[in-house]
C-alpha cells in the first residue's frame, strides 16, 4: 500500500505537464465557477437588503394617547409575517419631517399633533405584503396604512429571476468544467496507455492499476482546490477594495470575504477532491479493458 | 502447459485470423512458432494471454480453462506467462532495477524479497550492473534482456517471447535466444514467435509452422518450413 502511494506521489512529478495541465484547468473552472456563486450570492443579499428596506407605516387612531398606541404595536407583532414593529411617536414623526424638509423658518411651530403615531413594520416576507396588511387594518386601533406592494412586487420578482438564473448557469458552468476536467484528465491517461497495457500484461489488477492514479487524482483534486481558493481570495478582496472605492457603487455592500470563508474552503476543497478522484477513476477505465 | 484444441479467430471485419488450430506444448518444452507476417502468429500470442477471446475452441493455459476464465482472474492467469514483446515495452521513467520489480510489486512481493530476487534476474540476463540505467541509456539488446528479466522475475511457468530479436542485430539475436535456451534449461517453458528462418535453423528445437491461420507443420526437426519448401 505504501509503495502504491508513493507511487501516485511520483507520477504527478514524473508526468509533470500533463498534472500541470490538469491542476491549470481545474483550478480555472473551479476561480469561474466561485466567482460567479460569489457574485449571484452578493446580488441576492443586496436584493434582500433592498428588500427589508420596503417598509410598512401603519398609522394610529389620532384618538389615542401614547400609552394606548404602543399597546397597538404588540398586537401587530403576532402576526406571523412581521419581523418587527418599531414604534414612532408623533414628535420624533415631526422632528424626522422638519429635518427631511432641510428645516427653516417656514417649518417652526408646526405641532407635533399635526402628525400620527405610528409604527414602522419590517416583514418576514415581502411576497406576503397583502396579505399582512390586511391582517393588520383589522387590529383596532389601526387608522391607516402605508405601503408599496408594486415595490415588494418587483423585489419578489427580481430575487426569483436571480435564483432561477443562478442555478441554471452554475449548472452549466459545472457541466462545461466537468467536461473540460474530464477531457484533460482523459488526455492524460491516453499519454499513459502503453505504461497501462504494459502493466496489465505482466499481471497487475485493475485495483493496483487504478490505485495510484486514485492518489494522483487526491493529490491533483488538493492542490486545485487549494490553488482556486487563494485565487478567489485574492481576486475577490481587490474587486471589493475597487468597488467600496467606487463613488457610483457605494449602495452596493460587497459581503466580506471571511463571511464566505467557511463556505468556499469546503465547495473548493469537496469539488477539488471530486473531480480529481472521480475524474482520474472514470478516465482510466477505457485504458484498463485490455 | 499450453493447449489449443480447434481454436478459430475471426475479427469483427469478418478476417479470419485462425483456422481450427490445435497445439500442445508441454511443460519444459522450448518451442519456435513461425510464419510469414499475417499468418496468425500474433492472434495466437494474444489469445493465449486472454487480451482476445477466442471464436470457438478451447484454450487452456497453465490449468486456466480461457473460454471460462472470468476477468478478475485475468491477472492471475498472466503472472504465470512471462511475455517478452519485440518493442521491449519498458517502463520509460524507471530505472531498470524499477522496471524489473514493477513485476514483483504487481504480485505483492516484500521489499526484502524484491532486493534479493532482482539482483539475481538481472544477474542472469548478464545486467548486474545496470540496475540503475533507464531504459533509453541501454542498447536494443540490453532493454530486451531488461524485458527477459521482468518476464522471467516472478518465475513464470511459460515465457512467450514475440519476434524477441526484431529489433536486433544478428549477433544480439543470437545472444538472446542462447539467454532464453539457458531459461529453458532452468525449466521454464519458452515460446519464440519469428519470422527469422536463419536464427531458427541454428537451434534444434520443436518448429511449429503456421500459415494463413492454420498449422502447416509440427516436428522437431528443427527447421523452419517456409511456404517454399
Amino acid at each position: 500500500m505504501g509503495y502504491l502511494f508513493r507511487e501516485g506521489i511520483r507520477n504527478l512529478y514524473t508526468h509533470g505537464f500533463m498534472s500541470f495541465a490538469a491542476v491549470c484547468v481545474t483550478v480555472a473552472c473551479l476561480v469561474i465557477i466561485g466567482s460567479f456563486s460569489l457574485i449571484i450570492y452578493n446580488l441576492s443579499i443586496f436584493v434582500s437588503d433592498m428588500e427589508q428596506q420596503n417598509r410598512v407605516l401603519v398609522y394610529v387612531d389620532e384618538s389615542y394617547d401614547t400609552a394606548e398606541a404602543k399597546s397597538v404595536g404588540s398586537k401587530i407583532n403576532l402576526i406571523d409575517n412581521v419581523r418587527q414593529a418599531e414604534f414612532m411617536s408623533r414628535e420624533e414623526a415631526g422632528r424626522r419631517f422638519i429635518e427631511q424638509q432641510g428645516g427653516g423658518e417656514a417649518y417652526e411651530g408646526i405641532d407635533a399633533s399635526t402628525f400620527r403615531d405610528r409604527f414602522v413594520v419590517t416583514l418576514e416576507d415581502n411576497a406576503r405584503m397583502e396579505e399582512t396588511v390586511e391582517q393588520i387594518r383589522q387590529i383596532q386601533g389601526v387608522a391607516s396604512i402605508s405601503d408599496r406592494p408594486e415595490l415588494a412586487e418587483g423585489f419578489t420578482t427580481i430575487q426569483r429571476i436571480l435564483n432561477i438564473a443562478s442555478v441554471a448557469i452554475i449548472l452549466v458552468l459545472l457541466v462545461v468544467s466537468l467536461f473540460m476536467i474530464s477531457n484533460t484528465i482523459k488526455l492524460a491517461m491516453y499519454d499513459r496507455r502503453d505504461e497501462i497495457a504494459i502493466m496489465k500484461m505482466i499481471g497487475a489488477t485493475d485495483r493496483f492499476i487504478r490505485f495510484p492514479y486514485f492518489v494522483e487524482g487526491f493529490l491533483i483534486g488538493v492542490i486545485s482546490g487549494a490553488v482556486a481558493f487563494f485565487i478567489e481570495w485574492g481576486l475577490y478582496d481587490l474587486l471589493a477594495a475597487r468597488i467600496t472605492q467606487m463613488q457610483s457603487l457605494q449602495l452596493f455592500n460587497i459581503v466580506p470575504f471571511r463571511e464566505v470563508f467557511l463556505p468556499m474552503v469546503l465547495t473548493f476543497g469537496f469539488a477539488g477532491l471530486f473531480v480529481g478522484m472521480f475524474g482520474s477513476v472514470m478516465s482510466i477505465r477505457k485504458f484498463l479493458d485490455v | 502447459m499450453i493447449e489449443f484444441r480447434n481454436v478459430t479467430k475471426v475479427y469483427e471485419a469478418g478476417n479470419r485470423a485462425l483456422e481450427g488450430v490445435s497445439l500442445h506444448i508441454d511443460d519444459g518444452e522450448f518451442v519456435f512458432l513461425v510464419g510469414p507476417s499475417g499468418s496468425g502468429k500474433s492472434t495466437i500470442i494474444k489469445l493465449l494471454t486472454a487480451e482476445l477471446e477466442p471464436t470457438s475452441g478451447s484454450i487452456e493455459v497453465n490449468g486456466y480453462k480461457l473460454e471460462t476464465i472470468k476477468r478478475r482472474q485475468i491477472p492471475y492467469m498472466r503472472r504465470t506467462v512471462g511475455v517478452i514483446f519485440q518493442d521491449f515495452r519498458l517502463i520509460e521513467n524507471k530505472t531498470v532495477f524499477e522496471n524489473v520489480a514493477y513485476g514483483m510489486r504487481v504480485v505483492g512481493a516484500s521489499g526484502k524479497e524484491i532486493k534479493t530476487r532482482v539482483p539475481y534476474v538481472l544477474d542472469l540476463v548478464g545486467l548486474e550492473n545496470r540496475g540503475r540505467r533507464l531504459p533509453h541509456e541501454l542498447s536494443g539488446g540490453e532493454q530486451q534482456r531488461v524485458a527477459i528479466a521482468r518476464a522471467l522475475v516472478n518465475n513464470p511457468a511459460v515465457i512467450v517471447a514475440d519476434e524477441p530479436t526484431g529489433n536486433l542485430d544478428p549477433q544480439r539475436s543470437y545472444e538472446v535466444m542462447m539467454l532464453l535456451e539457458r531459461i529453458n534449461a532452468l525449466g521454464t517453458t519458452v515460446m519464440v514467435v519469428t519470422h527469422e528462418q536463419e536464427l531458427v535453423n541454428r537451434f534444434t528445437k520443436r518448429v511449429i509452422a503456421i500459415n494463413e491461420g492454420r498449422v502447416i507443420n509440427d516436428g522437431m526437426d528443427g527447421y523452419y518450413i517456409n511456404e517454399e519448401s
